[in-house]
Parts: structure tokens; C-alpha cells; sequence
């Protein structure tokens, strides 16, 4: 992520604005700005190697199964904790369950709620925040307090106790991440939209007299794009570090649900029988996902500075 | 500066208030009721008459949220029937020891930190920038329950060179006769806030670095080595400051989850106790509190962000 790696991917760069006055209701060449920020995201290595990261591991756990049976339902008491040998390639865990066919399953569950709390978060704190940036005055005083007091008590505090009066479910946990996620991105978009409120462009709409949804819509959003995606992202990595923590500390899915923080809990009751197996995929799975999401992140984020900035 | 002093500390009051709603909205959330999860099933329908009658759970809502108010204001964070204990004797009992094992943690974290985001700053994309950055971008993508195991693992089971748990005791003197099984849950909870601290302070200090004033201290002659200690340390600790403040509940939560591992007798592992034991009043006694540490936290750093840099003027 060298300077002059940044200096030549804004050489590529189609639109040297994020975006000039325009017409209300004019057509943008479509995704020339994003093509720009792809090509530039194309040219760190990092990024890509995340990107490949989680290719890879959406094969491995959405095609896996279907080319390596296991049985993740029923425990078998004969095959307990058996080491790696052939049919198991990585054993099997206290409850008999095959190891690497687990693995599979609980990176399934961890993918799809790692998304899809990624996608909604973001989608709540960007209209929040871009409702309460564009309002301003005493709204959005109120629903700022309000993203204060949604971060004020720690997500994995909140959860515990939520656990320990709902049973969770998919979708509950689910809501209940997306509930707990969304002020961060919602405080970001808010600052985003506050900046861009005072620019000509948004003037200009103005004077054309565009106001209200349609203003936010069409033209403060567009123009926070490039934050949206870096965001998500990072909160993708984000859900799914909550949900493994809630998973290890016991408050996460009930069996036989699979999950990776699940399986790590019950690996380290046996690290000192030396059951190595039973304990580093699930962990380095954990951390070789979010690894992959903060490249993807992070490689975003220099990429549209590099655009900005140019 | 007073005017804005004056507007930051209401809308903390705001925010604390918010946080007091909220947990007063969870405790709605209790199975069957209050008196229920706590007298048992067992319980007649006439102990349960008496208890909602005792602790006022019969009147309005408004009315009992604004007695629960006016409980916290007084201190009171409430009654674990299981334990037959305060609350407030709970935390009070065990805050020592979190100050002592989270505390050294944060102290440690920055003295690494500061000058290790310093020295990347210097060395910007060097062979040393760029080992130290994927080092802490690791760290920061491991969850600190990981990294804990990967400690126990390679320093505890594999080396034999420390204790894989934190001492069991029960006060501050016997955790601290037993400094070596401190180490472990320490180190970890260093590493955590290192990884957290070390790439802010990294750009904070690039950022420094490219300052005008910065050109003039060289300009006038001053040592390298000075120039460093005097302006950009100085000028980087101002936004450490505020990481502190806005870091506080990622600090707590690693907290929560290294006593978990190492069983260190502190608040996270009682509030983790308590959820498994569906003791609620001591789960929402300590998320009140750890809220309004939080909220204190934030405060705290934006003041301190004032008084610190003169630079910055509200009006």
C-alpha cells in the first residue's frame, strides 16, 4: 500500500470528481466512479488476496458438503474424539461429529449472519444517518442521543443477557445482532452527509428546488457510496467476531447447531489431552475470515482515498 | 468554550438517562416476571403478591423506571437474590481486581503502542513498517479469546513457563501473591489493546509528521530525537486521549471475555456467572454500570480533548 501503488491507481481514474453539479434527474455514465475504485482495489494485493480468502472459504462451505457427506446431527459415542486418519482427515470431536465436515456447516451459519447483519446494519445506520444529517437541528440532536446510548453498553454485554432470556435462533440472532450494529455506520453516514450538505453541487440541487427523499436519495447517498461499502464490510468482520464470542462463551446457538466459536469451546476442554485437532480449525477459521473481510475493508477504504484524493 | 463545555456534559445526562431506559426495558423482558425468576416456581401466588408488592413492581411503569432512577442515583444497582448480596457489594468487592488486571493491561498496551506507532511512522513503508502493520492487523482480526488460547498453548501447555489460569482468589492481596498466573491474562489483554492502539497511532503520528511546525523545528536545527519527543509525541498522546475514551467498551468486552478464559474472579466473570445462572438483577446492574462508565469514559476524553489542545476553540 505504498504511495506510488496509490498515485498510479488514480491514474485510471475516470471521474475526478466524487461528483460535479449536475442536472436533478440527469443520468450519471453508469459505475465509471465505482469502476475507477474497482480497478484501484484490483491493484492491492491485499484485497485480493482477501477476496480469494473468502471465494475460497464459500466453496469450502456451501460446495463442501455436498461433495463430503458428515452426519452433523446425530452424536455417535463410538467415534469420540478419534484423531485424524483416513475418512476423517481432521477426527472427530467429543460428540463423534467429523471435524472437517463441521467445519462446512458452522462456516454456512457464520457466512449467511455475518452477512446478513452486514447488509442490514448498514442499511439502517445509512438511513439513519443520512435522515438525521440532511434534518438537522433538534432531530437530529434526538437521533444522534440515540446511536450514543446504542454504543454506550457494549454489543457482547447486551447479548449475554438477551441469551439468557431468549433462546436464540437464526433469525432472532440475527435481529438481534442488526439491532446492536448499526450506530456506528449510522454515525459515519451522518458526518459523510453533513460535509456534503454544504457543497456546491447539493446547492445547486437545492436551488433547482430538490429537496427532501429525493435529494438524500438521489444525490447525498450516491456520493457516500464509496463509505457505505468499506463500512459493511469491516462489519461483516465485525458480526462475525460478535457472534463467534457469543458462540464461545456459550450464549450463541444451541446444539446441534454448528459454529465455529461452539467448536473452539468445546477444543480447549481438551488442549491438554493434546487433542489439537478439535481446536486450531475452528480458530484459525475464525480468524482467517475476518483477516479476509478487513483486507477487503481496508483495501476498499485506500482505494477511495486514493480516488478522493486525487 | 463553557457553552460548549455546558452542552457536551447535558447531553451525557441525555445518553445516561437513554441507558437507564434501556436496561429498564430489558428487565421487561424476563420470562414469566421478576417475581417469578427470582422466588422460583414453587413460589404461591401470594409470596408473589407480596414481593411485586415490596419492590413496587404493581404500580405504572413510569413510576417504577423512575424508582429504579432514583435507586441508581442513590448507588443502589440492585439485589441478587440468588446470592443473597448486593450488587453494589458485588462490584465493589471485585472492582480492585479489575483495575489491577485490565488496568496494568491498558498502562502496558500504551507503552508499547505510542512508541511502536511512532517508530512505524518514522520508518513509514519500510521492511519494519510493514512487518509491525501485518503483525497488529493480525492481532487486531484475532479474537482476544483466540489469541488467550494461542498463549496457553505455545506458553502454558507446550513450555511449561506459565500458569494456564489466574490465581483463585477471592481478594487483591491473594491475585497479587500470585503475580506469575497474572501474566498470561495480562499479556493477552495487552496484546488486544495494542493491536487496537498501535495502528491509530500510526497515522495519528503520520499526520503529525507532515505538520508545518513539525518542518520548523527541523528547520531551526533541532535533534531528530527531539523533535520527536518534544512535538510529536506530545501532539499524538492528544488524540490518544479520545482513542482511550471511545476504545472503552472494546476494552470492556475483552475484559469479559479474558476472565471468561483465564477465570480471573473480576466483573466480566460474575456478569458471565450470572447470565448462565439467569441471576438478572446482577446482569443489569452491571450493564448499568458499565453503560455509565462508558458514557463517563466519552465525556471524560472530549474534556480532556478541550483543556489539551488549545488549538481548539467552541463556541
Amino acid at each position: 500500500m505504498s504511495d506510488t501503488r496509490q498515485r498510479s491507481a488514480s491514474r485510471f481514474q475516470a471521474v475526478p470528481e466524487p461528483a460535479g453539479p449536475r442536472l436533478a434527474g440527469a443520468r450519471v455514465p453508469p459505475g465509471r466512479a465505482s469502476d475507477s475504485v474497482l480497478r484501484a482495489f484490483a491493484r492491492h494485493r491485499a484485497g485480493l488476496v482477501g477476496a480469494g480468502l473468502i471465494a475460497a472459504l464459500a466453496l469450502f462451505c456451501f460446495l463442501g458438503p455436498l461433495l463430503y457427506h458428515t452426519d452433523q446431527v446425530h452424536a455417535n459415542i463410538q467415534l469420540t474424539n478419534l484423531p485424524p486418519g483416513p475418512g476423517r482427515p481432521l477426527g472427530t470431536d467429543a460428540n463423534g461429529y467429523d471435524i472437517l465436515g463441521r467445519m462446512m456447516v458452522a462456516g454456512q451459519i457464520t457466512l449467511e449472519i455475518g452477512l446478513a447483519v452486514a447488509i442490514l446494519a448498514t442499511a439502517i445506520g445509512v438511513a439513519w444517518g443520512a435522515v438525521s444529517g440532511y434534518a438537522g437541528g433538534l432531530a437530529d440532536a434526538i437521533m444522534m442521543r440515540v446511536v450514543d446510548i446504542g454504543l454506550a453498553i457494549p454489543a457482547i454485554f447486551l447479548l449475554i443477557y438477551l441469551a439468557s432470556v431468549l433462546r436464540p435462533t437464526v433469525p432472532l440472532l440475527i435481529a438481534v445482532l442488526t439491532l446492536l450494529s448499526w450506530f456506528g455506520a449510522a454515525r459515519l453516514i451522518r458526518g459523510e452527509t453533513l460535509t456534503l450538505r454544504t457543497r456546491e453541487f447539493i446547492e445547486a440541487v437545492r436551488a433547482m428546488g430538490g429537496r427532501g427523499p429525493r435529494l438524500v436519495l438521489r444525490h447525498l447517498l450516491p456520493n457516500t457510496a464509496g463509505t457505505i461499502a468499506v463500512s459493511a464490510t469491516f462489519q461483516v468482520a465485525d458480526a462475525i467476531i460478535l457472534l463467534a464470542t457469543l458462540s464461545f462463551l456459550g450464549f450463541g446457538l444451541p446444539p446441534p447447531a454448528a459454529t465455529w466459536g461452539g467448536m473452539l469451546a468445546q477444543g480447549i476442554t481438551y488442549l491438554l489431552d493434546g487433542y489439537w485437532w478439535e481446536v486450531y480449525p475452528a480458530g484459525f477459521a475464525i480468524m482467517l475470515t475476518v483477516i479476509a473481510f478487513n483486507l477487503i475493508g481496508d483495501a476498499l477504504a485506500s482505494s477511495l482515498d486514493a480516488r478522493l484524493r486525487a | 468554550m463553557t457553552g460548549y463545555l455546558v452542552r457536551r456534559a447535558a447531553q451525557a445526562v441525555v445518553v445516561v438517562l437513554g441507558v437507564t431506559a434501556v436496561t429498564f426495558g430489558l428487565q421487561q423482558l424476563i420470562p414469566g416476571s421478576l417475581a417469578r425468576a427470582i422466588l422460583g416456581p414453587r413460589a404461591s401466588p401470594a409470596e408473589i403478591a407480596a414481593f411485586n408488592q415490596a419492590n413496587g413492581l404493581g404500580r405504572p411503569p413510569v413510576e417504577q423506571y423512575l424508582a429504579f432512577l432514583g435507586r441508581l442515583a442513590r448507588g443502589d444497582l440492585g439485589y441478587s437474590y440468588r446470592l443473597n448480596q448486593s450488587v453494589d457489594s458485588l462490584v465493589l468487592h471485585q472492582l480492585p481486581n479489575d483495575v489491577v488486571v485490565v488496568g496494568t493491561a491498558l498502562v502496558l498496551a500504551l507503552a508499547i503502542a505510542i512508541p511502536l506507532g511512532i517508530a512505524q511512522a518514522v520508518r513509514r513503508n519500510r521492511a519494519v513498517d510493514h512487518a509491525a502493520t501485518a503483525a497488529t492487523f493480525a492481532l487486531y482480526s484475532m479474537p482476544s479469546y483466540w489469541l488467550a488460547i494461542l498463549l496457553i498453548a505455545g506458553l502454558s501447555i507446550t513450555a511449561h513457563a506459565l500458569p494456564a489460569e489466574a490465581p483463585q482468589a477471592a481478594t487483591i492481596g491473594g491475585l497479587l501473591a500470585d503475580p506469575v498466573a497474572l501474566i498470561l491474562p495480562v499479556l493477552t489483554l495487552t496484546l488486544v489493546n495494542v493491536a487496537l492502539f498501535s495502528r491509530y497511532m500510526r497515522s495519528a503520528a503520520i499526520s503529525t509528521l507532515a505538520e508545518d511546525y513539525i518542518r520548523v523545528a527541523r528547520a531551526k536545527g533541532m535533534p531528530a530525537r527531539r523533535v520527536l519527543t518534544r512535538h510529536v509525541v506530545r501532539n499524538s498522546l492528544i488524540s490518544v486521549t479520545t482513542l482511550i475514551g471511545l476504545s472503552l467498551p472494546v476494552i470492556l468486552t475483552s475484559g469479559l471475555v479474558i476472565e471468561y478464559v483465564f477465570n480471573v474472579p473480576g466483573i466480566g466473570l460474575t456478569y458471565y456467572t450470572a447470565a448462565v445462572n439467569a441471576d438478572y438483577p446482577v446482569e443489569l446492574g452491571i450493564a448499568v454500570l458499565v453503560g455509565l462508565v462508558t458514557v463517563a469514559g466519552n465525556l471524560l476524553a472530549d474534556l480532556a480533548y478541550v483543556i489539551l489542545d488549545p488549538r481548539i476553540r467552541y463556541e
